[in-house]
């Protein structure tokens, strides 16, 4: 039965979501070539194997810790040598990773160190034969393209969202672990994290987004979309290329085609036209919501439900029933 | 300083996608070329750190068929040095087979930098740059959007999901691209003329054996077609409604 290796990506010392997204997905995946064993390796400084029983929920028979000080923040070369050992001495038939930005990092590295292929941003794994099948959009998700990968390890990053995360708990064995060669003496030094100052909910994470477009006419009127995404609660803020080329909102929360391509199950987006740079990175939402006061804009031909108007009217109008709704239901 | 730039043939994303017959291919007819976004900022990078030590050479890398070196051209007319065109009808969807081509030519160059776009937009596999990294046994920076080079040394922001890393690293290096570090400048005509007398270096490879095949390709569900469902601020409570009993998101 087939073992499937996971790094179960870690932010200032916390699991991230992502990893029990791509510990779900390596449950799933060995569950269906008869139940083979699941491996989450665990990397961080001095407490990060606090997080061992969460990868145990979700389905990690053995969670691999490794603790040094040098891996505080993301370390690329120590962990590509970690996970590439390890990959390398276990008998892993698939290599798990999560299609962040550091995922992608890490799973390019460790590919490149093993002489294997990789594939990111995969949104669904399965075993196909001798192969490990994957389903991977491309063309900014126009096409979807299924993947065989030939080999092993196969390694495949799984796209942030695609798995939901669930609970198979098993007490996990927790083996410690050593670094491979010496983790302080890297070429490469993340020398700071700077975390968003704001508690607003990540992109790729959130459940809702709020969206702004040039309608929205500067950066100050964005205080109206901030407002709705804390009405809801549970809404990160999302930007176009135009807002973010114009320095009213930074890049990071660009959604596009060269942006951040997510698919909550709610997109809000306001006084957006519907440029299809900006439609390739959110086409996938679950539910679209579009405000903007030209009734031709692209945008309403995709949107579950629109709202010709002034966005100056509708939005305090919209924070105010979700807050309403939210404080009744 | 010697700076490599590899760059991509991709096809133009603002057109209407068809899968061809065989169900494993996109029908190329009416599909425009243009070289990936990314990896035009990895080439503006590349120009302005040399514009700004006043020395080196930018070369630009391109593999595939003949018509990559429209590509390598236009980064040429941008200001590039010279162009190395990796000559093979093969196609491959396994980054690794692109990353062992790349890295046999870079190797032998030299290069104090060698630098990529992210992610191409066509593939979307964004893992050629820390390969090529790898087998080359150089540092690496993926997603890059913030940029310093110093005596020997290199400083890079890289872009996280709600979050940046500050990143150091020694020369020489491979480095990938992110939105936001700089814009692309556009060819001037002079650029354009000059472009035409550079060198364009053609350089016939193999690639080895694929491990990631093409099964096949879909075009994703249609979705249903928008509506609207009012005007103003007196929309919203239906709004409200239907986002609390059809769409069950509130």
């Amino acid at each position: 039965m087939p073992t499937v290796l996971v790094f179960a990506e870690v932010r200032e010392g916390a699991v991230r979501k992502v990893a029990l997204e791509a510990v779900t997905a390596a449950r799933t995946l060995a569950d269906a070539a008869g139940g083979g064993e699941v491996h989450a390796a665990l990397v961080g400084a001095a407490g990060v194997g606090s997080g061992a029983q969460a990868l145990g929920d979700h389905g990690a028979d053995v969670v691999i810790v490794l603790e040094h000080p040098a891996f505080a923040r993301y370390n690329p070369e120590a962990t590509t040598a970690f996970v590439a050992e390890r990959l390398r001495a276990g008998s892993y038939r698939a290599g798990i990773f999560t299609s962040s930005a550091q995922g992608r990092d890490l799973a390019a590295r460790v590919a490149g160190r093993l002489a294997v292929p990789v594939v990111t941003d995969v949104t669904s794994v399965m075993f196909d034969g001798d192969d490990v099948a994957v389903t991977h959009p491309i063309d900014t998700g126009k096409v979807i393209a299924t993947l065989a990968i030939r080999g092993t390890p196969a390694l495949v990053a799984i796209r942030p969202g695609a798995v939901v995360p669930a609970v198979r708990a098993r007490s996990p064995r927790i083996e410690q672990a050593q670094p491979v060669g010496d983790p302080g003496a890297t070429r490469v030094v993340t020398t700071e994290l700077k975390v968003g100052t704001s508690a607003k909910l990540d992109l790729g994470e959130a459940p809702v987004i709020v969206s702004g477009g040039r309608g929205l006419k500067s950066a100050e009127n964005f205080r109206l979309v901030e407002e709705l995404a804390e009405a809801f609660g549970n809404a990160a803020i999302g930007a176009t290329r135009a807002v973010t080329d114009d320095g009213w909102r930074p890049h990071s929360e660009q959604i596009g085609q060269t942006g951040r391509l997510v698919s909550p199950d709610l997109y809000v987006a306001v006084g957006i036209s519907g440029a299809i740079q900006h439609l390739a990175g959110m086409r996938t939402s679950r539910t679209i919501v579009a405000i903007n006061k030209d009734k031709d804009a692209p945008i309403f031909k995709i949107a579950d439900y629109g709202i010709v108007g002034d966005v100056f009217e509708v939005l305090p109008a919209l924070t105010a029933a979700v807050r309403a709704a939210r404080t009744t239901s | 300083m010697k700076i490599a730039v590899c760059i991509k043939r991709v096809p133009v994303q603002e057109g209407r996608f068809t899968i061809a017959p065989s169900g494993t291919a996109l029908d190329e007819a009416g599909l425009k070329y243009d070289v990936n976004d990314f990896d035009l900022w990895a080439v503006e990078a590349a120009l302005q750190l040399k514009e700004k030590t006043g020395q080196g050479e930018v070369s630009v890398v391109s593999l595939g068929p003949d018509a990559v070196q429209e590509q390598i051209r236009k980064a040429l007319s941008m200001g590039a040095d010279r162009g190395i065109h990796l000559q093979t009808v093969q196609r491959s969807s396994d980054s690794f087979v692109i990353a062992r081509a790349l890295a046999s030519e870079l190797a032998a160059g030299g290069y104090d930098l060698i630098l990529f776009g992210r992610v191409a937009v066509d593939a979307a596999n964004g893992a050629t740059g820390a390969m090529v990294a790898e087998l080359l046994g150089l540092p690496c920076v993926t997603a890059v959007s913030r940029l310093e080079i110093g005596s020997g040394r290199g400083q890079a922001r890289r872009e996280l999901e709600g979050a940046q890393e500050m990143m150091e690293f020694p020369l020489p290096a491979v480095l990938t691209i992110d939105e936001g570090l700089n814009k692309e400048r556009l060819p001037s005509l002079k650029g354009i003329m000059a472009a035409k007398k550079k060198p364009l270096e053609i350089k016939p490879v193999t690639l080895i054996e694929s491990r990631v095949l093409v099964r096949r390709l879909e075009l994703p569900p249609e979705r249903a077609a928008g509506r609207i469902i009012g005007e103003g601020a007196s929309a919203v409570p239906e709004l409200v409604r239907l986002l609390q009993t059809e769409a069950k998101v509130l």
